[in-house]
């Protein structure tokens, strides 16, 4: 289980978080379609370094931004969104 | 039998004896044991040999080591819900009263009819499962029940466990495991510096290798005291059980010994450690060599902590045999404590160390078979190519030491080859976490293990799986060639001992086999839970009534006065019918649905999502997140509302209400509340982040009572004094000096008004509403009459019709689709494959006589390929005849068309017509103005 430190929380179990989803899957609402559903079915899923959208669901309820390894899970930032 | 009392003459032991007080059984035989004692020890001081039969021949097993990787000893403890079966006599300490069966034996461990499969051995060789399984269907059908009454490991009890579990959290800067030599001096040292220290043994208590191996025990102590005084703890009968991310380590504890009565059974911890030093030190691996598995054939330093730790002497002669120097120490603690070594066989052609004074020492010589009935009497070997043979009751073995990496494994560690002690040792990791001592591989050097000489079927590897060097020979021939295939085609490793003892020998049969070295032949990746961890333990307090949490209504009171039948629906608890006497669900929920249909009801819908959007952007948000027309709506008014997914498909819908200037309310669906507070946070945190808008979750705070039928309006008007919104507006208005937001939105096909108030003050509401509405002959109705109204006026449900596959065009919502576009899910909506005429789309289905079954597969005729299914099914509320919402391929052409609703697992096949999927007052004349 991750340790997350939440920029307005602290250090916090990986149990209060919710993964939301890669930053590379957000739909923006001007984005064409063609490039809405590149981000949603044809994603690169790196293995390593990703920036993740999380949120401390059962905490502040922010929405964090958190760069992880995912291969190794080594957190190597998390940024208030 | 064997193993007198034993008479050492070590002042150490004699003062470690206490008085053999405490009284156990083993299978119903009366026994006593010394206190601190395990069950295993105990046994072999009583002089039982076999104490249980392997698993699949069935062949008499003894104790074989002293430690929790135990592969033959395992027990059933405790008695009723107590009952804790597979536990390690090894790891279990002797308590009063203590009760313990043998197990996988019939009808008795002496006598074991399952034995006659050591005869038929060739039909269980390794694929058995595997080639029964995907070979014909009759020969699963022949072998079964033999299979069914041979195999098992145990019977988990059916009674509820009476003792309780917790869980438990803690934070250390350090967490050591192990509290051997190595683990002392660790845990010491970091609480002399200031740390908070948490040590943990699975043992009951302290000290490793020095409760067996003399050795300066004052360290014990000293480092005790340290631990604690620096504020740190120290846990014995506690195992490391899973090592996770970030130094998150789960530790099972046991509070009392299993099958022990106690308040609390064990403690499941939850550590965050900043530092782990693991401590776990080496287990001793078995040799591999004909019948290496008879009762009395034991591991070498097993052997010593029997003589040494509990003053049993497990044998009166003894054969050692070894491919290292370790195993000579257990030569001389027999040879003290009065038992004969007659032969020590090392594999190596000379010792390192000093040859033991004590007996004879033969080098090029190795274990070759054994023979005896129920326990050992001889071993045979060969030294330097002759045969020999030797009178033995003990054979002692020591094929080296492999380090306990499981938790290094489990943590995503790499593990290195040891050519030196021919085992792997921890690697790089990416965790803080280091190993020390004998899990860091400080071991003494080993000779490789020497090629099986005699006969490799009854060479046990996995003796708890019943794994011979023939069955790894075999798999390796019939090409599982991968360690993984092995295991799986061999059940090797895939005991309760997950291999503790056998995963080194594989390993080195199977490079033999392929002719390559042990690291090129692979390593399995080890996974949590080191040792077995009961559910109860897992569970923790979180069974019964409290395994999930129970969301009562503000209105639960008000309910229960009714003795309503209770629906469970996520984890609400709401009301399905409230039946009068004599009447069945059936009955009482068409008495409801009639009442709103002639009458008037009302109804709870308290659980309805509901969210409170303020700000000048309010309307923007809800337009980013509702796929229909909000920035229109009137001051007072509302409409109904649906929700797209980015891909275009319905999520959820409800009604959306303008209360002020820049306020409204949001309603969804009930089972979607949580999902739907995030896709709004989603929407305005991530996507849009500039807008000028708070969204505030208000389900819980607010209850809602629905009241429909045609006098509600009668009603409402009795109850505020004031003549109720038209259809769609919105009110404030109070009842029974309550205040209530009255919406007027009807979801049954009736004049309906949705009365919310806090959800603290709620009940005079109800009970004003209760009494007009019984005063005209109408009653509360619950989620059954609810869904027969919904259903007959077509309205679609979320997870029912709107099942996550349906876009709105499929679910007839096309036309209130906003036309500008904006909307997540907008522009997935234009992919070509979602226009296709053969997409499933909403329809009616209608019945003369029979209801139509729930989930009914759609066809032209029994057997004919699938078209449909049937979502949701209900009678007609004043008419007969069977109604249904079904989705079907192409439905919308189809009107008309006469298909077959067929249930086979209930043996339902119903003719129904395609019909439009409203039932009930197509125009909505009953409650337009
Ligand atoms: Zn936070």
């Amino acid at each position: 289980m991750l340790l997350i430190s939440c920029p307005h929380c602290g250090e916090r179990a990986q149990v209060e978080f919710t993964y939301e989803r890669t930053l590379d899957s957000v739909v923006t609402l001007a984005m064409p379609p063609e490039d809405a559903m590149r981000a949603l079915y044809e994603r690169a899923n790196p293995r390593g370094l990703d920036d993740e959208l999380w949120r401390h669901s059962y905490g502040c309820r922010q929405w964090l931004l958190i760069r992880r390894n995912r291969t190794t899970h080594a957190i190597e930032s998390v940024k208030a969104r | 039998m064997a193993a007198d009392p034993p008479e050492p003459d070590d002042a150490r032991h004699r003062e470690r004896e206490g008085a053999v007080s405490l009284n156990f059984t083993f299978d119903g035989v009366a026994m006593r044991a010394r206190p601190g004692d395990t069950l295993a020890a105990a046994l072999l001081r009583n002089g039982v040999r076999v104490v249980g039969r392997s698993f699949k021949y069935h062949r008499p097993r003894g104790v074989m080591s002293a430690g929790v990787e135990e592969p033959n000893a395992l027990v059933t403890v405790g008695t009723g819900g107590r009952t804790e079966p597979n536990t390690r006599a090894t790891d279990v300490f002797v308590y009063e009263g203590l009760v313990a069966r043998s197990q996988n034996r019939w009808p008795s461990l002496a006598f074991d009819a399952g034995a006659v499969l050591g005869l038929a051995a060739p039909v269980f060789a390794a694929g058995f499962y595997y080639k029964t399984f995907f070979g014909p269907p009759k020969r699963w059908m022949f072998y079964e029940r033999f299979i069914r009454r041979a195999a098992g490991m145990g019977n988990a009890p059916v009674e509820a466990d009476p003792d309780p579990s917790e869980h438990r959290a803690a934070f250390c800067e350090m967490l050591v495991v192990g509290s051997g030599p190595a683990g002392l001096k660790a845990a010491e040292a970091a609480a002399r510096a200031g740390h908070r220290v948490l040590l943990v043994e699975q043992d009951s208590e302290l000290g490793g290798s020095l409760l067996f191996d003399g050795g300066d025990r004052g360290c014990i102590a000293s480092a005790r005291d340290a631990v604690l005084a620096a504020g740190g703890r120290v846990l014995t009968r506690t195992t490391a059980s899973g090592l996770w991310d970030h130094g998150f380590v789960t530790l099972a504890e046991h509070i009392v010994e299993p099958g022990q009565a106690g308040p609390l059974s064990q403690r499941l911890w939850h550590v965050r450690a900043r530092r782990i030093v693991l401590a776990t030190g080496a287990m001793e691996r078995p040799l591999t060599f004909a019948d290496n598995d008879r009762p009395g054939i034991m591991l070498s330093r097993s052997v010593r902590t029997y003589v040494g730790r509990f003053g049993v002497v497990p044998g009166k002669r003894a054969v050692i045999a070894t491919s290292n120097d370790d195993a000579y120490a257990t030569a001389t603690a027999l040879a003290d404590a009065g038992c004969e070594v007659v032969a020590i066989l090392d594999s190596r052609t000379r010792a390192v160390i000093a040859e033991t004074a004590h007996c004879p020492v033969f080098f090029d010589a190795v274990p070759t078979g054994t023979t005896g009935r129920n326990s050992l009497a001889s071993v045979t070997a060969t030294v330097a190519g002759k045969p020999h043979r030797f009178d033995a009751d003990l054979l002692a073995m020591s094929g080296g030491f492999t380090p306990v990496v499981h938790l290094h494994s489990q943590g995503s560690g790499k593990l290195d080859w040891s050519a030196a002690i021919q085992a792997f040792v921890p690697g790089a990791t990416d965790q803080a976490l280091v190993a020390v001592g004998g899990a860091a591989g400080e071991i003494d050097a080993v000779a490789p293990a020497t090629p099986i000489l005699g006969t490799p079927k009854t060479s046990f590897i996995d003796f708890q799986n019943d794994v011979t060097a023939a069955d790894i020979d075999l798999a390796y021939a019939e090409g599982y060639r991968s360690v993984e295939h092995l295991k799986r085609y061999t059940t090797l490793g895939m005991g309760t001992d997950q291999g503790k003892t056998s995963n080194m020998a594989a390993l080195a049969r199977l490079a033999g086999a392929a002719g390559v070295d042990i690291p090129t032949a692979g390593l399995t990746r080890f996974r949590p839970p080191y040792t077995p961890l009961s559910l109860g333990a897992l569970a923790g307090p979180d069974g019964g009534g409290h395994a999930a949490p129970s969301r009562r209504l503000a209105l639960h009171d008000r309910h229960m006065a009714l003795a309503p039948l209770w629906q469970p629906l996520g984890l609400w608890h709401r009301p399905r019918a409230y039946p009068r006497a004599g009447e069945t669900l059936h009955d009482a929920a068409m008495r409801e649905a009639r009442a709103v249909r002639t009458t008037a009801g009302i109804v709870d819908v308290s659980t309805l999502a509901k969210f409170a959007v303020s700000g000048p952007d309010a309307a923007a948000l809800l337009e980013i997140v509702c796929a229909t027309g909000v920035a229109k709506l009137a001051v007072g008014r509302g409409r109904y509302t649906f929700m797209l997914r980015e891909d275009g498909m319905v999520m959820d819908d409800g009604t959306v209400w303008r209360t002020g200037e820049t306020t409204y309310l949001l309603t969804s669906s009930t089972g979607g509340a949580e999902r739907m507070e995030a896709h709004l946070s989603y929407a305005h945190r991530v996507l849009a982040p500039d807008l000028r808008v708070s969204v505030v979750m208000q389900q819980e705070q607010f209850a809602g009572i629905a009241l429909a039928g045609p006098l509600a309006r009668d009603v409402l008007e009795g109850l505020t004094g004031s003549p109720p919104p038209a259809h769609m507006g919105l009110a404030n208005a109070a009842i029974a000096g309550v205040p209530v937001v009255v919406l007027a939105a009807s979801y049954s096909g009736e004049r309906a008004f949705e009365v919310y108030a806090a959800g603290d003050v709620a009940g005079p509401v109800w009970d004003a509403l209760h009494d007009a509405v019984t005063a005209r002959g109408g009653c509360a109705y619950g989620l059954e009459a609810l869904e027969f109204l919904r259903i007959e006026k077509g309205h679609i449900v979320v997870g029912g019709e709107a099942d996550g596959r349906m876009t709105a065009h499929d679910l007839r919502l096309e036309k209130m689709l906003r036309k500008a576009g904006g909307y997540i899910g907008a522009s997935a909506l234009e992919r070509p494959a979602l226009a296709s005429p053969d997409r499933l789309q909403l329809v009616g289905l209608a019945s003369r006589g029979d209801g139509i079954p729930e989930g009914a597969m759609l066809v032209a005729s029994v057997g004919a390929k699938v078209e449909g299914h049937v979502t949701s099914a209900g009678p007609r509320v004043l008419e007969d005849g069977g109604i249904a919402l079904a989705l079907l391929r192409g439905g919308r052409a189809r009107l008309g068309e006469t298909l077959v609703a067929s249930s086979p697992t209930r043996g339902k096949y119903v003719t129904v017509t395609v019909v439009e999927p409203v039932f009930h007052d197509p125009k909505g004349a009953r409650y337009r103005d």
